[in-house]
């Protein structure tokens, strides 16, 4: 090209990268993916040496009824997927309470209100600063008596709690995010506080909230898991029952652990697929 | 050029405002009558948006008066909303609500506001931007327009509320020059057409054509109220004429 070095514009660098198979690209990925495997494989490696030495005694092909049973033709479901059907219900209950009371303590902070200001930094403060398992044992022991609600409710209005002092900070901070002028403008057309906010603000702050919401979210079902200490039956209480039963603690607790993995990374992706035509419809 | 019988619309009585220590405001006293222009100018930083802001209380004063249309106007107001119905606002920066097409930016206010139907409002709305010459970018969203469309956008937006007075807040500061004529024209059309309004506003050719007053600030304070015939050739004070200098003298 009349001696120049001739850079691709990105134009021709894609077409070169659309046609043809760029070795070096090629063999790079495959090395990394290599890699990967390798660290797998030894990790694999470890855990079965370390199970062959204890003598641990495998029994994989013992797990199908914990999913499932068929009895004259008619499904029976097993306590792993009645733990999963629980924990889901246990976790999406929180989630919804978890969010409102964000909403409600995000916006008590914000407030002009003096009494809301405090009632809401207590809340956050006494919550975030004290473990789990404490709060659900008070929960239970204490406050479930006293309010005459069982196992289930107490365990979903500690998570929701819990996790809800984490929501109004997230949710906090996507309202603190937004241009001071979009307040304005609310402001100038006369808009009153309920429709400034339903409008205005909350639309713009939920690309911010969203993502660390879905955090918060995943945390939640993880964190569900604590219940079991008050036999909550969910996902986890129905392991330990089983390992009672079956002393396959291994398998048990491997089949556990991919359950709620499943459950999450499905969560996180409908999630961000949600976020893409979110952005997409903005533009 | 004035109606002498016509009622005043905003009447602005020894109001003042402070921030902390720093006084922003002091002893402003301003009657804005109906169908009147006036054209606020003065050097940065010398209370003239703070002033228009506080007339539809997006800022607080803290002594004085400020009635709209005969209602006193307070931080302690309760249906603060209801007066802002009534006082149309344009910003420098805009402030058009990025995550709506143009005709709900325009609608929101009056569907909410003035219990009129999405179809009605959808009409105002088409009618308003027409008006400022826009109509075929109702269905986009702001970021896909220019800032002196945006600016237009926003003027409709305002007057979509039907007010009674229309606040401009440094409407064409924000736009690149070439810009500044669309704006312009749209105001000075409106201005024809009887609107009450107050303007802040460096551009003094536009505050030449249209303004009935032109008020200056310096420091907190209104130095001069002249028409602005006067106001452009014979500044009374030192530092108006010490403003105008420097905003004509290259």
């Amino acid at each position: 090209m009349q001696g120049r070095v001739s850079v691709p514009t990105p134009r021709a660098q894609r077409t070169r990268d659309d046609t043809g198979l760029d070795l070096r690209r090629v063999r790079q990925v495959f090395w990394q993916i290599s890699q990967a495997l390798a660290v797998f494989a030894i990790i694999g490696y470890l855990i079965w040496r370390g199970a062959v030495a204890m003598e641990y005694n495998w029994q994989w092909y013992r797990i199908e009824p914990f999913f499932y049973r068929e009895i004259d033709g008619e499904i029976y479901w097993g306590p792993l997927v009645k733990g999963l059907i629980e924990t889901l219900r246990l976790a999406s209950i929180a989630g919804v309470l978890a969010i409102l009371i964000g909403f409600v303590t995000a916006f008590a902070r914000l407030s002009n209100s003096f009494a809301g200001r405090i009632i809401a930094t207590w809340y956050l403060e006494a919550i975030r600063n004290t473990p789990l398992l404490v709060q659900l044992f008070l929960f239970y022991f204490v406050l479930a008596p006293i309010f005459g609600i069982d196992r289930f409710w107490a365990g979903v209005l500690c998570l929701a709690f819990f996790e809800g002092s984490f929501a109004a900070e997230i949710i906090r901070g996507g309202i603190v995010g937004v241009e001071k002028g979009q307040y304005e403008g609310a402001d100038a057309i006369g808009l009153n506080v309920v429709d400034k906010y339903r409008f205005i603000v909350v639309p713009q702050a939920l690309p911010l909230i969203l993502p660390p919401l879905t955090g918060l979210i995943i945390s939640l079902i993880k964190h569900s898991a604590i219940v079991s200490v008050i036999a909550v039956s969910e996902l986890t209480t129905a392991g330990l029952n089983l390992i009672a039963d079956t002393f396959m603690a291994f398998e048990v607790w491997f089949l556990v652990a991919g359950i709620y993995l499943a459950v999450t990374i499905t969560l996180s992706i409908g999630v961000s697929l949600f976020e893409r035509s979110l952005n997409k419809s903005k533009r | 050029m004035l109606d002498a019988h016509a009622k005043p619309l905003v009447e602005i009585t020894g109001m003042c405002k402070w921030y902390g220590d720093f006084s922003a405001l002091f002893d402003i006293n301003l009657t804005v009558h109906e169908g009147e222009k006036v054209v606020v100018c003065g050097p940065s930083g010398s209370g003239k948006s703070t002033m228009i802001r506080c007339i539809n209380q997006l800022e607080a004063h803290q002594k004085g008066t400020i009635r709209v249309d005969g209602v006193e106007v307070s931080p302690e107001l309760k249906n603060i909303e209801g007066i802002r119905r009534e006082v149309g606002m344009v910003f420098q920066s805009f402030n058009l609500f990025p995550h709506m097409t143009i005709l709900d930016n325009l609608t929101l206010g009056p569907t909410r506001n003035r219990g009129i139907s999405k179809k009605e409002a959808r009409d105002l709305a088409m009618h308003y931007l027409e008006r400022v010459h826009i109509a075929e970018q109702a269905e986009k969203y702001p970021v896909q327009l220019s800032g002196g469309q945006q600016q237009r956008v926003a003027i409709a937006r305002a007057l979509c509320m039907k007010p009674k007075v229309m606040l401009f807040d440094e409407p064409t500061s924000a736009l690149d020059p070439e810009m500044i004529a669309g704006v312009l024209d749209v105001m000075i059309e409106l201005a024809e057409e009887g609107m009450t309004m107050i303007v802040v506003t460096h551009e003094m050719g536009f505050a030449r054509k249209v303004a009935d007053r032109v008020v200056f600030m310096d420091q907190g304070e209104i130095i001069e109220v002249a028409e602005p015939e006067q106001f452009f050739s014979n500044p009374q004070s030192d530092r108006a004429q010490l403003f105008l200098s420097q905003l004509l003298g290259h």
